[in-house]
């Protein structure tokens, strides 16, 4: 039989799948979009001086920077916790996004499918009318409402068969949002005086970051960012299906509800300080998987780095399109994303297997 | 049974049932296979031969008793159930986009650690696999761009990967065309001489089920209504009723062929 030969000699063993290359790539990029994003702005800041206030911050070494406490301020209290903010965001919603794909197999599960936008959108709005001081609570009432959808979502769609699919709680997810989003509406129509902050959080927007708000969520995207990294090679193992999973030894339920409880949390934290923005956790790990290997031990790590760049470009649009004014962040993203949700799905009909 | 004789067998079936909704799709299954056993399981469509593969690898609920090495395999760890039994489904999915290696390297699952990513010890077992199949070339392309033919021996090797005694093909061969039906069950009966394997494995077409198990398990409406030798269980009246149909058993140099014929005497 032709097909079988001997092994000729002691295979030595292949490369495994290359993670660090892209990486490097997506940290370099990275490097340059925050440094780019904290120059550019109304006031026009040469690179060197943002270069030379960052300095001034690493903790073992304050040289003179010569730059006037005007511009130190612009830099370190306005820009920067602006941009690292968007960054944060940008990460989970990416990494979110990332993870969802893979757990629930589906090339267009996002953040938002599973009812977190719906669930934070009704939790800030019940945080906005219930209290005139909403801002202090609007993050965590954010993140309960989000955690709260997604955890219905998760019991509707266990229990609906009995064996957990993808689809099934895909599915769950849209009725849950749907509820949640006409709970919404509703408490807006008969609070109409408390409309405009509702609406401009909706809408999406890091304008009013700060270090404090920085603060607020890195610990969440800090466990968030390490649950999913672990899980990245149990994500390519439930690439070949579920049956096919527990067959290698693996109990797929268990590896969804890490995941997805994980992917949840960031992303929460996530919109719980920057409003919705949508469609950051479909755009970036396409592009990640169509440009480099489609391994999640590639796809997770990238789509974090990659989905910081993405959203601090995104809110750097959103300062500059209409400055002074600013377009809210959500608007940006979902004109870029339409159209790309448009191009996924035909790319998709015509070579299955995006994932 | 005699504590003894259980370890004489690898795969050892008492009273096994499974229930679909409110049907039993497996009535009362026994039966002991050997190490080094090919054992066919063969019968018409929706006999159960699925169910008994996939119940045999913990894949669907069953009452009943599944011995394998003789320990009762219920409260085994999934995880240390893998390294005992490999499975290959059906219709195994094929993530187009990953490389051959990384695919084979999947089967490496239940010798890693929970949070574990294999190592270099791992992908170059996975690739002398790749080799000795006849796939050495083809380590570094991805799945979408490879023929049926290398496919299947693809998942053949991912199953080899896991280094379990014993490997269950639910129809290993259906979607491959004549030369490349017989060229898998060529390789899988090598293999299992080489490495001592058990096979069990549901078998559509019976004259190939002939020539290679070493044994026969026939099923009907999820009972075993006959087993023994290929020459003891191809019987020409049995298998008419059983699979509903005329059937013609010849003997051709030694070997059995199962000729379907047609059910009335008109000519076309």
């Amino acid at each position: 039989m032709n097909a079988v030969r001997s092994t000729s000699g002691p295979a030595s063993a292949p490369a495994p799948v290359s993670a660090k290359k892209p990486i490097v790539i997506a940290l370099v990029v990275l490097v340059a979009v925050v440094l780019l994003a904290t120059a550019i702005g109304p006031a026009d800041l040469s690179l060197g001086t943002v270069l030379n206030v960052l300095a001034s911050h690493l903790p073992w070494w304050h040289p003179h920077s010569g730059v006037s406490a005007i511009n130190q301020a612009i830099v370190w209290e306005i820009r920067l916790p602006r941009v690292v903010l968007g960054g944060l965001v940008g990460s989970m919603l990416a990494a979110g996004g990332a993870s969802y794909q893979g757990v629930f197999r589906n090339p267009l599960a996002d953040p938002y499918l599973l009812g977190v936008a719906a669930g934070a959108g009704l939790g800030a709005t019940v945080a906005i009318i219930s209290s005139s001081r909403s801002m202090y609570l609007l993050p965590a009432a954010a993140f309960v409402g989000g955690a709260l959808a997604v955890t219905l979502t998760y019991l509707v769609g266990s229990r609906a068969t009995s064996h957990s699919s993808g689809s099934s709680i895909v599915l769950a997810g849209v009725a849950i949002a749907a509820v949640f989003t006409a709970l919404q509406t509703n408490l807006q129509q008969q609070h109409a005086a408390d409309l405009q902050p509702v609406y401009s959080w909706m809408l999406g927007s890091l304008s009013v970051a700060s270090w404090s708000d920085v603060g607020l969520i890195l610990p969440y995207v800090l466990i968030s960012a390490v649950v999913l990294l672990a899980h990245r090679r149990l994500l390519d193992v439930l690439r070949v299906g579920e049956e096919e999973a527990a067959a290698l030894g693996v109990h797929p339920q268990r590896v969804r509800l890490a995941v997805v409880a994980a992917a949840t949390l960031g992303t929460a934290a996530a919109v719980s300080v920057s409003g919705l923005i949508g469609f950051v956790g479909i755009i970036v790990p396409h592009v990640v998987r169509l440009t480099t290997n489609a391994s999640y031990r590639v796809v997770l790590p990238v789509s974090m780095i990659s989905g910081a760049s993405f959203l601090i470009l995104a809110d750097l649009g959103a300062r500059m399109l209409d400055a002074p004014g600013e377009v809210p962040l959500g608007v940006v993203t979902a004109f870029i994303g339409g159209p790309f949700f448009i191009f996924v799905l035909r790319s998709r009909r015509t070579h299955q297997g995006v994932l | 049974m005699a504590a003894l004789a259980e370890v004489d067998y690898v795969v050892e079936v008492q009273s096994l049932s499974v229930r679909y909704a409110n049907a039993l799709a497996l009535r009362c299954v026994s039966d002991a296979v050997q190490p080094g056993e090919w054992l066919g399981v063969i019968g018409a469509n929706g006999a159960g031969k699925s169910t008994l593969l996939r119940a045999l690898a913990h894949l669907v609920p069953y009452e009943g008793v599944v011995r394998i090495d003789g320990a009762n395999a219920a409260p085994l760890s999934r995880r240390h159930f893998a390294r005992l039994v490999a499975f290959v489904p059906q219709k195994p999915e094929l993530p187009q986009q990953m490389r051959a290696i990384d695919y084979v390297v999947l089967g490496r699952t239940p010798h890693l650690g929970y949070f574990g990513v294999d190592g270099d010890h791992d992908r170059a077992r996975c690739a002398s696999l790749l080799e000795r199949l006849g796939l050495g070339a083809k380590i570094e392309r991805t799945l979408g761009t490879m023929s049926g033919g290398e496919l299947q021996r693809l998942v053949l090797a991912r199953a080899l990967a896991q280094e379990a005694p014993v490997l269950l093909l639910d129809e290993p061969t259906s979607a491959l065309d004549l030369g490349r039906r017989v060229e898998a069950l060529e390789l899988v009966d090598e293999l299992r001489h080489e490495r001592g394997l058990t096979v069990i494995s549901a078998l559509h077409d019976l004259t190939l089920a002939a020539q290679f198990a070493t044994r026969l398990l026939l099923l009907h409406e999820g009972s075993v209504v006959a087993t023994g030798s290929p020459a003891e269980v191809l019987d020409e009246t049995a298998l008419g009723h059983y699979f509903g149909a005329r059937v013609q058993v010849l003997l051709s140099d030694g070997e059995l062929i199962v000729i379907p014929r047609r059910r009335s005497e008109r000519k076309p």
